[in-house]
């Protein structure tokens, strides 16, 4: 912690009917980068009056990798593993957006089966998002490790089934342009089938542990209150903006991939604050369960690659083209430019945790230092996302 | 009553601490390395380079078109082509490379090197017990421990490695007995 003089004349004086013990004097602090609760190399500069928030200003860029100039000095393909580390959380989703944006800009069919495995993936991905999410909240709120780690015993059995589809657990690289890179096999179907008829058992289990918890309830009900007008003008996507009940969800609103052939409904909140955010992971991983469902019954033998698109040499025709899909924390989007050569003119990412991530000042202002961790850890960000 | 929701998640803690002593879906930790989960075939690691039969040199499938070593996203990969030639599995004189590094320090395991190899020659290892005392030298692999053998290839991926001997043995056998019918047609076609 550091207090520091020169920006204190920049800040504006609380008003003193805030019943401040300091009297009007803010201690500016610098939370970050290696604060234990700080979900990566995140940095907030505060300023506190006793222990109230009266400024945020987030600092970030510490995980800079310069991500969207390595994509456009290699080739399509090559920018594939590169978005695995972008959100490593959700890999596979990362690859279903770039997979879709370069889809649209050359024009590329996807197979029926390559669809549903997609889909398939990024629901899997879905549960174990959230159920991780929910863990680092709670982990954030003081109830350390065992909400952690039972969410990530259900995360392990997912991450076994993307290990033994794509070699890997987390950098799965597994979707190609015009389908996915390999068949699943029927065992590794009855596999994830069986893991997901489980997962509802967890999911119980899971509320009664914490939905219910007074100390939960009395830590989130009320903290970070979003409006949904503020959430709209900020581009807030995702579970964020869900919670605010605003009904916009991609997978509905674009209806992307063979998504419209599913029957699911959208969790919406009320309140927008940081209960209403936890349990919109909550739900929409019932949902998820049920969508999975769907795919394991609708699933038919296929191709899974469409054998036009050529691996090397891929020179997708001039133009631009920007594909979004639903991830688990927000509007996932990949915008390309092509001039016609190997490689993309112009490659920008929309990452979601980033865009979510501006309002927090909004969210923290009058509210204590230990509910920052909270409404931070509730925004659901990573900062491979965020600082690219 | 105020205070049954943490009662309720108590009730859930002891359940899945007594659970754990009887029930094989709450306890999954493995100790490793004492006990080891078995990996599964598609799992992948690092690339080396395959060999058929025993001596890593004649045998080496690579026939240095530099292909990979483009296509490698983090650049990971050298090259050097030699200056004479070899013959490759089908009897063909082809190029080697001279020199054949992979900086798995660099190297992201993206396996697109793999996908873009014309000749089946690089393939993804599942050795991950790599640690190393030296940070530079000792994390680039050469071309000698690189190689490794079609029989490693068959113990560690066997679908996926009988998949490649039927497609080389297919290659192989569309190009050996075409030059056989196909030089005496001609000649008997230019007689009758």
């Amino acid at each position: 912690m550091s207090a520091t003089v020169q920006t204190l004349e920049a800040m504006e004086r609380p008003p003193v009917s805030m019943g401040s013990r300091l009297e009007g004097e803010l201690l500016e602090v610098s939370m970050g980068p290696q604060h234990p609760s700080t979900h990566g190399v995140f940095r907030m500069n505060v300023a506190l009056d006793g222990e109230i928030v009266r400024k945020l200003k987030p600092v970030f860029g510490y995980l800079h990798r310069n991500h969207e100039k390595i994509g456009e000095n290699t080739s399509y393909l090559g920018s594939m593993p590169y978005t695995d580390r972008l959100d490593y959380f959700c890999s596979m989703t990362n690859n279903w957006a770039y997979a879709l944006s370069v889809e649209k800009l050359a024009g590329i069919q996807v197979p029926e089966r390559a669809e549903y495995l997609r889909i398939i993936l990024a629901e899997l991905t879905r549960l174990q998002n959230h159920a991780s999410l929910l863990g680092f909240l709670l982990n954030d709120m003081g109830a350390w490790g065992t909400p952690l780690m039972y969410a990530f015993r259900e995360r392990e059995k997912i991450l076994d089934l993307f290990e033994s589809l794509s070699g890997s657990r987390m950098m799965c690289d597994y979707m190609r342009f015009g389908g996915c890179r390999v068949d699943a096999s029927d065992d590794w179907l009855v596999g994830a089938k069986k893991i997901v008829d489980r997962f509802p058992k967890f999911l119980d289990e899971f509320e009664e542990l914490i939905l219910g918890n007074e100390i939960v309830i009395g830590r989130t009900q009320n903290v970070g209150k979003v409006s949904a007008e503020l959430a709209i003008n900020a581009g807030v996507t995702g579970p964020m903006l869900r919670a605010c009940g605003v009904n916009y969800d991609l997978r509905k609103v674009d209806g992307y991939g063979y998504y419209p052939h599913f029957k699911f409904r959208i969790p919406l909140g009320e309140h927008g604050d940081t209960y209403d955010r936890l349990m919109m992971r909550a739900l929409e991983m019932r949902e998820s369960v049920s969508i999975l469902q769907q795919a394991f019954a609708q699933i038919q033998p296929g191709p899974v690659l469409n054998p036009k698109v050529k691996i090397r040499a891929f020179r997708p025709p001039i133009g631009e083209a920007y594909g979004r899909i639903e991830g688990p924390k927000g509007e996932l989007g990949f915008y390309l430019i092509s001039d016609g050569g190997p490689n993309p003119y112009r490659y920008r990412v929309r990452p979601p945790s980033f865009i979510n991530l501006t309002i927090l000042e909004d969210m923290c202002l009058g509210h204590t230092v230990a509910d920052v961790m909270v409404i931070l850890g509730s925004v659901d960000i990573v900062m491979g996302e965020v600082d690219r | 009553m105020i205070g049954s929701g943490i009662l309720k998640g108590m009730a859930v803690t002891a359940r899945n601490f007594v659970g754990s002593y009887f029930e094989k879906d709450r306890l999954i930790t493995v100790q490793y390395p004492e006990e080891r989960n078995p990996l599964p075939e598609n799992y992948r690691n690092f690339p080396f380079l395959i060999y058929d039969g025993d001596d890593p040199h004649a045998g080496l499938r690579c026939v240095a078109c530099k292909i990979c070593e483009k296509e490698c996203p983090p650049q990971c990969i050298y090259i050097v082509k030699s200056d004479d030639k070899k013959p490759d599995y089908m009897g063909k004189p082809q190029l080697y490379p001279k020199v054949f590094d992979i900086d798995i320090s660099v190297c992201m395991s993206c396996q697109i090197c793999v996908e873009v190899c014309p000749f089946e020659a690089i393939k993804m290892d599942k050795e991950f017990e790599l640690s190393k005392r030296e940070r530079f030298n000792h994390l680039l692999q050469r071309k000698e421990e690189l190689s490794k053998s079609n029989d490693y290839y068959h113990k560690i991926c066997p679908t996926d490695a009988a998949e490649v001997d039927a497609k080389l043995a297919e290659a192989a056998a569309k190009k050996k007995p075409a030059p056989a019918p196909s030089a005496p047609t001609p000649v008997s076609a230019a007689v009758s």
